[in-house]
């Protein structure tokens, strides 16, 4: 597998902030790749590194294989989703998809016909003479991929593409994403905070912490194996168990993290005092005091539901419990 | 429960239930000053356009006619106009040229400190006397000036020399030609192209360059179909104030340039000394009329459709 982009040793700094710290990365041709991490926690500046609207601190940044950290954006083989969209407001539609291609100097009538296509494929076709300002968010999401498509990029930058969007419309465009990138088959390096958007589009996650990527890997890997008690808990909400906790249940001093779905109530286990309890819908979330660590539980629909206050016994199976390097 | 019960508390609760009552009582006052002063004495000037003076006794005939117009049409009157237009036109130009990277600068880089700097840089000129500007100017334009100095120090004399020998635009010394009245309108008027086109510009998000840079657009390409077009609608507000400024002005020539005359020495000189009113007024018509074509022609092309 080739490699896409490669970081090596990338750093970021604005002043004493590291934005970006000392980061490797590999990611692979036409991998469906996802950055996810908290605001701020570099994953946005990795994607800006990318497209080359930041130089590096330091480090070596290479695309298909090209050293690029001296080469301006305009002359680098990637486009960009921006968050805002970023869409021209004084061009029409038509002439915003066909903007890359303009300055490629192609003819008008060529490049309005392509336009008229990449709208087609996003499902805008006939949209082409209106303004950025008379579409929905939604619409003008699908006008931006189709701007940035059109130039037929090696790999495709998203940042939080989907941030604006509402609950349907995203999940419906997270589904669409997805198609897209299987029929082009090139790579999408996706950036978003959202921990259930990149486990269900990515092939492979990074998730960020404070400029430094803390563990990639592929969505199972993350959710089930977090190598930290930070991607334990950023990721899949897991329950962190301190390493006194899991001595005493494995002998090894070190973080454990259990899923708040494989928490059951039992006849005997561990004690615990109800903090909270609340209504998901499919499923009810029980906060938990175990011996002073705090805990969750998802509890089926149908299951016993304890109230807060009471104290309870749970448990958990033995290899639902995941041991992180000591 | 019994605040405010008093007089002014009622007006205040009768204003609230009216809103358009207290927007009405916001507006009279600058309304009545607009209306009856403002708009009152440019009529009045406009009906006295209409007028005709009376070659042999001086008099003014107030009788309607076309006449005074027909008078601006004279080749010394219209000499006087079409080098006031081409004047203005070349002051809003070179002030749009210098303008802009000194708005795009404070717009996109100038943070805190900086942006008061900038702000200070941009109006401090306009806290001082206009006279005690123009003359500082006719200081560093004259003969013995410091830019006569600087070139001789130099050794570049004979290129302002050269310059200067040029008709129309040349003269004895800067300050008595033209090229000295046009560098002290554009210094005089630059912040009023400044100001408008920063806050034009302060309005482009930073992303709308970068994803034309991300397209391929190089620098030169992301100013002409982005940033430019984004940024018009500030250009156009400030060329109106640079154009219709030197249009009007009579002040700086008088004191810095040629003895050629500009529209408002023409309407200053025939309504005093000539005792011409009528043409003074024909004349000062001209740019109103002008600016009237300039407003349409931007509209017309489009220049605040993004406003």
């Amino acid at each position: 597998m080739t490699s896409a982009i490669r970081f090596s040793g990338v750093s970021r700094h604005f002043g004493d902030v590291k934005a970006v710290d000392g980061v490797d990365l590999d990611i692979a041709e036409g991998e469906f790749f996802a950055m996810l991490g908290p605001s701020g926690s570099g994953k946005t500046t990795c994607l800006r590194l990318i497209a080359g609207f930041e130089r590096p601190t330091s480090g070596t940044i290479e695309i298909f294989g090209k050293v690029v950290q001296d080469t301006p954006p305009y002359k680098r083989d990637v486009n960009t989703v921006f968050q805002d969209y970023a869409l021209f407001p004084h061009l029409n539609v038509r002439d915003n998809v066909a903007y890359g291609l303009m300055i490629a100097g192609l003819a008008k009538k060529n490049r309005h016909k392509s336009a008229d296509d990449a709208l087609e494929i996003v499902a805008l076709g006939g949209y082409g003479d209106r303004k950025p300002s008379e579409l929905s968010g939604g619409q003008r999401q699908r006008v931006a991929l189709a701007r940035a498509l059109i130039n037929q990029p090696k790999a495709l930058l998203l940042d939080e593409p989907l941030g604006a969007l509402d609950l349907k419309l995203r999940e419906q465009m997270q589904e669409e994403l997805k198609v897209l990138q299987r029929n082009l088959g090139i790579t999408f390096v996706f950036v978003t905070h959202d921990q259930s958007e990149a486990l269900s589009m990515a092939d492979r996650v990074a998730v960020f912490d404070a400029g430094k990527i803390i563990q990639v890997g592929t969505p199972e890997a993350i959710y089930y194996r977090p190598e930290r008690p930070f991607v334990a808990d950023f990721v899949g909400s897991s329950n962190v168990l301190p390493p006194e906790f899991v001595a005493k249940l494995t002998g090894t001093m070190a973080y454990g993290a259990v899923r708040p779905e494989a928490v059951y109530l039992a006849d005997h286990g561990h004690s615990a005092c109800v903090k909270t309890v609340s209504f998901l819908g499919t499923a009810t979330r029980v906060s938990l005091d175990v011996a002073g660590t705090p805990m969750t539980m998802l509890l089926p629909k149908g299951a016993l539901i304890p109230k807060s206050g009471e104290t309870v016994l749970i448990d958990w199976a033995a290899h639902d419990l995941h041991v992180m390097h000591p | 429960m019994n605040r405010n019960s008093g007089p002014l508390g009622r007006i205040s609760d009768a204003l609230w239930r009216k809103p358009s009552l207290l927007i009405f009582l916001l507006i009279l006052p600058p309304a009545l000053w607009l209306g009856i002063i403002y708009l009152g004495s440019l009529f009045a000037l406009l009906a006295q356009s209409f007028f005709s003076i009376d070659e042999f006794t001086g008099q003014i005939q107030y009788e309607w006619t076309l006449k005074t117009y027909g008078e601006l049409f004279r080749p010394s009157n219209f000499d006087i106009i079409i080098r006031t237009v081409v004047m203005a036109t070349a002051v809003t130009i070179g002030a749009a040229i210098i303008g802009f990277p000194v708005a795009y600068y404070a717009a996109r880089y100038a943070r805190g400190k900086w942006k008061a700097v900038f702000y200070l840089g941009i109006m401090m000129p306009l806290w001082s006397s206009y006279l005690v500007k123009v003359y500082a100017w006719k200081l560093i334009l004259a003969k013995e000036g410091i830019l006569n100095w600087l070139f001789e120090t130099l050794h570049l004399s004979w290129l302002l020399e050269a310059y200067l020998s040029i008709p129309i635009i040349g003269g004895n010394s800067l300050s008595v030609s033209a090229t000295g009245t046009f560098l002290v309108f554009l210094y005089v008027w630059l912040p009023f192209m400044i100001l408008p086109i920063q806050a034009s510009l302060e309005r482009v998000p930073v992303s709308m360059l970068e994803a034309s840079g991300d397209l391929g657009a190089r620098p030169s390409q992301t100013f002409r179909h982005v940033l430019l077009p984004l940024a018009l609608p500030g250009v156009i507000a400030g060329s109106i104030f640079t154009f219709s400024l030197t249009l009007g002005d009579y002040i700086i020539p008088q004191i810095v340039g040629s003895s050629r005359r500009f529209i408002g020495q023409a309407v200053y000189a025939f309504q005093g000394t000539a005792g011409n009113i009528p043409l003074a007024a024909a004349f000062a018509v001209v740019p109103i009329l002008l600016m009237a074509v300039y407003l349409w022609i931007a509209k017309r092309k489009g220049a605040f459709d993004a406003l």
